[in-house]
């Protein structure tokens, strides 16, 4: 089935939310919204669930711990025993106080760059990525809300369009995939 | 709203009063003929004003912070932090009180620099005598106390001022005059630690002390605003309070806990790995007489809010948020134990009636005292500028 994309632009961010409720109580499904600045309260709005990035960086900072752990057990203690502070005693327990700076550090190092790139990747906006905002002024002054036909199959796409248009909207633009 | 001491709380604060005394009394009764009782009683005296008087003080620091960075999310919950805050005169009555009989008695054993014959034999405490001595400790207690006082009646009276004339003008003056306070706050929280609590390790210091201590005061301040407002919410005396104000008010305590356990660390990492003598005799004494309490209290004042306070759920749960704020605030208790106990009474200190006695009589009054306050003021404030950005607060 062919599929019509209708980006509706608006240019107070006020405006689209109360058009997105309207749409919402309608039944409509919103796919999307573009924004140059997070929009307080549309996520509830258009059903978008709770992020999951703290959990992942929970999962990164705990393989960093393990990283700095291991890594300074094999090269202070293991593979090279050091004498670390005038206490000779070769025992990672007993040093345990001189490698928590570095385990922090390595800790942190690898949940805010872990978390980093996996926002980077799930939003596809690394370095070199094709964008995904249907027009460049949405990183400027405007707001862009994204409706798919395929999502909203109880409405024909004029109907559809029909709905976008009286929520307060300056241009409407339609895409067929 | 006005606030109403319910029944169950009268009851509450009278039980923990009267069990308290009657513990306090056998803890008497029992030690009365020991050695070093004078010490003992007064140490318990020091730990339980000195305590509860620091939470009353983190709550007037947290005010000033507001104040001064023009925060808007707290107007919601202004008047639970203005109650805590209302225990400094109370606490600055039971401080004064133990500084005079202390003065009086030379030390007493506790403030060993103030009493001439040790002084008399000790090289190190001679040199330091120009700042330990009793006169200008009174002096800098007083400039202490003094401010603290001046500026909790000042932020308080405004406030009520405000609810009846509105406007703007009493916002910007408490703008100026918390950040005046703050620089206040930043060299006394400082030096009234190395003053009434460093000193009893007369022949110790450390340059991290003042942050050290401040961080647990801080710590303990936000633990009794967000399990105050958590009850109020609960009997239904904060309408406008949300979760959200909840959750941020929940993220104040994982983070200061964070900044103790940061300042804990690195104060005794640096001694540990230094190894001088003359400052590993601290951490000797503690890790030799109080081991398990001592790490303990700062397994249960790190571990405890780090991983049951990580997620955003925990901190929106008012039961989860109670039972930490619970045990982070015995956790604190500990610290501040631990502090003047292993320098005043050293390896014979013990926790007996006496302990608990004191510190359910002392946490029964700051009670009743916190409630009281509540009952003073209505529950929300009325003209504050920020109010309407408060109630419609969101994150």
């Amino acid at each position: 089935m062919a599929d019509r994309i209708l980006y509706a632009m608006y240019d107070d961010e006020e405006i689209l939310k109360d058009g997105a409720k309207m749409l919402v109580a309608k039944g409509v499904k919103v796919e999307e919204v573009f924004s140059p600045f997070p929009i307080h309260g549309i996520d509830p709005i258009i059903g978008i669930e709770q992020t999951r990035l703290g959990i992942f960086s929970f999962i990164y900072g705990m393989i960093g711990l393990t990283l700095a752990t291991t890594g300074m057990w094999f090269f202070m203690i293991y593979d090279w025993p050091m004498n670390i502070g005038g206490k000779p005693s070769f025992s990672y327990l007993e040093n345990m106080m001189s490698f928590i700076p570095i385990t922090f550090e390595f800790t942190v190092l690898c949940a805010a760059h872990g978390m980093a790139i996996t926002y980077l990747i799930a939003n596809r906006t690394l370095p070199g990525m094709k964008s995904q905002n249907p027009d460049p002024r949405t990183t400027d002054d405007k707001f862009v809300m994204e409706c798919r036909t395929s999502q909203n199959t109880q409405f024909s796409a004029d109907e559809l369009e029909k709905m976008m248009k009286s929520t307060g909207i300056i241009e409407l633009e339609q895409k067929d995939i | 709203m006005e606030f109403k001491i319910s029944k169950k709380a009268k009851t509450f604060t009278l039980t923990l009063m009267v069990i308290g005394l009657l513990f306090t009394g056998i803890g008497i009764a029992m030690h009365s003929s020991d050695h070093h009782f004078a010490t003992r009683f007064l140490s318990n005296g020091l730990i339980n004003s000195l305590f509860f008087f620091s939470i009353g003080l983190g709550a007037l620091f947290f005010l000033a912070l507001q104040y001064a960075t023009e925060t808007g999310w707290y107007a919601a919950v202004k008047r639970v932090i203005e109650a805590v805050m209302g225990f400094i005169p109370y606490g600055i009555g039971f401080l004064l009180l133990i500084f005079i009989v202390l003065t009086i008695m030379d030390g007493a054993h506790i403030y060993t620099w103030m009493d001439p014959e040790v002084v008399a034999h000790d090289d190190i405490i001679k040199m330091k005598s120009t700042y330990l001595n009793k006169t200008f400790f009174w002096i800098r207690t007083v400039a202490y106390l003094g401010i603290y006082f001046w500026y909790w009646r000042g932020f308080r009276t405004r406030s009520l001022e405000e609810d009846k004339v509105g406007g703007t003008e009493i916002h910007f003056k408490n703008y100026k005059k918390g950040a005046v306070f703050l620089v206040f706050f930043a060299v006394f929280s400082s030096t009234s630690s190395w003053d009434w609590v460093m000193s009893i390790d007369v022949h110790w210091f450390s340059t991290l002390f003042g942050w050290y201590t401040f961080a647990g005061i801080w710590c303990s301040s936000m633990t009794v605003i967000v399990i105050l407002t958590l009850y109020l919410k609960k009997l239904g005396y904060l309408p406008k309070v949300n979760d959200n104000h909840i959750h941020d008010i929940g993220k104040w305590v994982f983070a200061t806990s964070f900044l103790w356990s940061y300042l804990w660390f690195s104060q005794y990492m640096l001694i540990w790995y230094a190894n001088l003598g003359e400052e590993v005799i601290y951490y000797m004494m503690r890790i030799e007489h109080y081991q398990v309490m001592y790490f303990g209290m700062f397994l249960v004042n790190m571990v405890f809010p780090m991983l049951l306070l990580m997620s955003r759920d925990a901190k929106r749960h008012a039961g989860t948020l109670t039972i930490i704020g619970v045990i982070i605030l015995i956790g604190h208790w500990s610290d501040v134990y631990i502090m003047v106990s292993a320098g005043s009474l050293g390896a014979g200190a013990s926790i007996g009636f006496l302990e608990i006695g004191m510190l359910m009589l002392m946490a029964g009054i700051f009670i009743r005292v916190i409630l009281n306050n509540l009952s003073k003021a209505p529950m929300t404030p009325i003209n504050h500028p920020f109010l309407d950005e408060s109630i419609h607060h969101e994150i």
